[in-house]
């Protein structure tokens, strides 16, 4: 095992941090659980490069980081279309790419989504903090420091010249996701659906919310009808624990979906996003639009096995074995 | 009130909401943590994690290992079996403070607001016992209550944008510690030099759910020898 240079940042763009699967398991300490807003093209980002699927990669969003590679690497690019270029020479997304020593890699900024994925053949070398490398930035630890990425930082690889024979793959169109930007997300209701109004819980459903530009990490702060609770109720509940989907109503009645950040909160919570349709929220990007669809929890127990079904097909392309 | 039986609420497709009560009380937040603790002894496959908070445990499972009835009928049985010896008691842990001054900006305030000295409500904050309801919010930030009758205080009208780690502070009915620097919105007495939250060591924090917690005043050239002490 060599621990090699890969990458130095010349340029980190807005918020480009260390994320893996997430930090699971200490919630009861109030530690959120972080990691990538968007599972699958970190997965897929990985599994290009012959990584772990649950490797760190960079998380970038939106507008574009510039990095140059330290050494021969293969890189994986999935996730928003921030128009990555090799040099000057385009690159293509949900594909793996060889960069030479040398080479500048750099993101000119979002056609589609809100955040891309880099995956390096090799992983980021870290180490993991309660079991992961992800960046928590509110307690400022994990990742590098606990912060975004700066100029001047170098990241490091694990043998990465072993990973490039993975130079050169493409995700079949058809496993990747279109984002839009009119986002139809499925929901469960609950765990506090009861006490909204039917006008509430109406207006949930059948609307569409526009995203607003407050939205990060922690959450999408939506706009739209005020989502009204039943009279006599106040605006906060006795704090409780949450998950990444959840959908919380404050008194003002706009609905916030909660990210990775979180892992206790104080509003009512109308409806959970399905795990299956967890990674779009990754995606989400101010002024998009979103709808809620309800669904049953078999109906989201058998997207999720079909969305996971996705991932084990790649990976059965990817070795052979299909 | 303490509910005889838990009521299950649905959070998505991989979790639920075990509700033992509906109050902020010591019975209720007591059978929360029974009910976590046993479960952390007789751990169910499937499950990821689980959250305690004031009146509700929240249990984190993977929805392709376990379905929410078979989860459900599990929890059930634990609760049949739950036994009250295998439950350690509470810990009471002591936190040192330098109380007024720039490490407690709000102290002055705090007494002008309700018409005593610095010193009494310093007496006040140290005087009693306080319980761990939850930890959640941010790392480590433990929600512990409840204050005296006489120290009970509404927030800040403006939240600060940033309060230094180790504040103590006080809102309405509870007290606590910001165990890293963050925006904040509690009345700040003092300071404590303890690290209450330290991503290097496991637990992060040495606060628990369930915990006692007494706070005991400093001085400020104390603060160097406190500051590797374990409460």
């Amino acid at each position: 095992m060599a621990v090699v240079e890969t990458l130095e940042v010349l340029s980190p763009g807005p918020l480009t941090t260390v994320q893996d699967r997430g930090r699971f398991g200490h919630g009861r300490y109030g530690v959120a659980p972080s990691g990538a807003v968007d599972s699958f093209s970190l997965r897929i980002g990985n599994l290009l490069v012959d990584n772990p699927e649950d490797e760190a990669c960079l998380e970038i969003t939106a507008l574009g980081s510039k990095l140059r590679a330290l050494s021969d690497l293969v890189i994986g690019i999935t996730g928003a279309d921030l128009q990555p270029h090799l040099n000057h020479k385009p690159l293509k997304m949900w594909h793996s790419h060889i960069l030479r020593e040398g080479e500048i890699l750099s993101f000119r900024g979002p056609r589609n989504g809100c955040r891309a994925y880099l995956a390096l053949g090799g992983g980021i070398s870290l180490s993991p903090i309660m079991g992961s490398k992800s960046t928590n930035l509110f307690s400022r630890f994990g990742g590098l420091e606990g912060r975004p990425l700066k100029k001047g930082d170098v990241l490091s690889s694990d043998s990465p010249h072993l990973h490039l024979g993975a130079g050169g793959r493409a995700v079949d169109r058809r496993w990747i996701p279109s984002y839009l930007g009119d986002w139809a997300l499925r929901v469960a209701l609950g765990p506090q659906d009861d006490d909204f109004a039917e006008e509430g819980k109406r207006a949930f459903l059948n609307s569409s919310f526009e995203v607003t530009p407050q939205s990060d990490r922690t959450g999408v702060r939506l706009a739209g009808p005020a989502l009204q609770t039943k009279p006599g109720m106040e605006d906060s509940i006795i704090s409780e624990g949450v998950i990444s989907g959840t959908i919380q109503v404050p008194g003002d009645g706009q609905p916030i979906i909660i990210l990775a950040e979180t892992v206790t909160g104080g509003y009512r919570k109308i409806a959970t996003v399905i795990t299956a349709d967890l990674p779009l929220l990754g995606q989400i990007r101010p002024g998009d639009t979103v709808h809620f669809e309800e669904v049953s929890l078999d109906e989201a127990y058998q997207a999720l096995r079909e969305a996971e079904a996705i991932i084990e097909k790649f990976k059965a392309g990817l070795f052979g074995d299909c | 009130m303490l509910y005889d039986n838990p009521v299950y609420r649905i959070m998505g497709d991989r979790s639920v909401l075990v509700e033992l009560g509906d109050e902020i009380s010591l019975p209720v937040n007591r059978r929360v943590r029974e009910l976590f603790l046993t479960l952390e002894r007789h751990w169910i496959e499937g499950v990821v994690e689980a959250i305690p908070c004031y009146c509700s445990l929240l249990i984190i499972y993977d929805p392709l290992k376990i379905t929410l009835p078979r989860l459900q009928d599990r929890i059930k049985g634990l609760r049949r079996t739950m036994n009250g010896a295998e439950i350690p008691k509470p810990r009471t842990l002591k936190i040192p403070v330098i109380y007024g001054g720039e490490y407690g900006p709000d102290l002055a305030w705090v007494a002008r607001y309700h018409k005593m000295s610095p010193e009494e409500v310093i007496r006040l904050h140290t005087g009693s016992t306080y319980h761990v309801y939850m930890i959640g919010f941010a790392a480590g930030y433990a929600y512990m209550g409840t204050l005296p009758e006489k120290l009970v205080t509404p927030r800040r009208e403006t939240p600060r944008t940033s309060v230094p780690q180790g504040s103590v502070g006080i809102g309405q009915k509870q007290t606590g510690v910001y165990p890293v620097e963050s925006p904040g919105g509690w009345q700040i007495l003092g300071r404590t030099p303890l690290k209450l939250f330290d991503p290097t060591r496991l637990p992060p924090t040495p606060l628990e759910m369930g915990d006692r917690v007494k706070f005991f005043p400093i001085r400020e050239e104390e603060m160097a020898q406190w500051q590797s002490w374990r409460p």
